[in-house]
């Protein structure tokens, strides 16, 4: 992997608006049953203006931007031999349907271990107005020959 | 759903449990969500001619669903603030028998009030550790 990489940001991916069916589609399949993920009223009464996302519902947002850093032609990264590592997501404040957001992946650390390559890249998701919502950071090992 | 004040608890202590059992019908509902496709996790023959025991669970629907008894917990008296695994394990869901995760969520950390601020989950499947260092930070409203 091109150790040059870190440092890098990448042009904002396309903007991803939440669709409220969205999160409740996400909700479902990760097992999420608190009505605010499915109920409008019960997300109004709770201080929210739609239904609110789980709090790994960002990675649908961040994918855009780990298909930019795989896809990046000097990065030497073999999608075939990916694995994630590691996940977090550090939030200023939930997302929730109707948000338009916007992802910008900057690469952090690359780093070389026992033949695997790891490389670190945190995209931050902003909304419409330019806010901080989350930075969702994601850490994917590169197998290196047979291992 | 709790709605009870949060009130002061121990370093330590459980404050949610659950398991749940995965089918692959719950693999092919987390690729249509998510969007995440790898046929791994729901072709036994491509997880096969790669090397793996069997069709696994995506890595971020096990995280995800970890997170929920928490958020269960915490009902609307809080939210959460940061989330962050690693995938130590992979989880093989058998074609008939599926699989279950367990999970459970001791409080790592309190603030000044007492209240629970790091919640650490332990997330297994068949006996074994598949997350690591699978911390939840909350904050209250």
């Amino acid at each position: 992997m091109n150790p040059e990489l870190v440092g890098r940001t990448f042009p904002p991916a396309p903007p991803y608006l939440v669709g409220r069916e969205k999160v409740r589609e996400f909700s479902r399949a990760v097992f999420a049953t608190n009505p605010i993920h499915h109920e409008p009223d019960a997300a109004r009464a709770a201080g929210y203006d739609d239904v609110v996302a789980p709090p790994t519902f960002a990675v649908v947002v961040q994918e855009a931007t780990l298909a930019q850093l795989l896809a990046e032609p000097d990065a030497g990264i073999d999608f075939s031999r990916v694995v994630h590592g590691e996940q977090a997501f550090t939030y200023e404040r939930p997302i929730v349907a109707g948000d338009e957001l916007t992802a910008t992946l900057t690469v952090t650390s690359v780093k070389t271990l026992g033949g695997n390559a790891m490389v670190t890249a945190e995209s931050a998701v902003v909304d419409a107005d330019g806010e901080h919502v989350v930075t969702a950071t994601s850490t994917l090992v590169v197998r290196g020959g047979d291992a | 759903m709790s709605t009870a004040p949060v009130t002061a608890v121990e370093v330590g202590s459980v404050v949610a449990e659950r398991d749940v059992h995965l089918t692959r019908d719950s693999l092919v509902r987390y690729a249509g969500a998510s969007g995440d496709f790898n046929p791994i996790h729901y072709r036994d023959d491509v997880a096969a001619s790669v090397g793996l025991p069997g069709v696994l669970a995506h890595g971020m629907l096990t995280m995800g669903l970890a997170v929920q008894p928490v958020s269960e917990w915490l009902g609307d008296r809080g939210w959460v603030v940061r989330y962050g695994v690693r995938f130590t394990r992979p989880v093989v869901v058998d074609p008939e028998q599926g699989a279950t995760v367990g999970v459970v969520a001791k409080v790592g950390t309190v603030d000044e009030d007492g209240r629970p601020q790091r919640i650490d989950l332990t997330v297994t499947a068949a006996g074994q550790t598949v997350l690591g260092k699978a911390q939840v930070t909350v904050a209250f409203r």
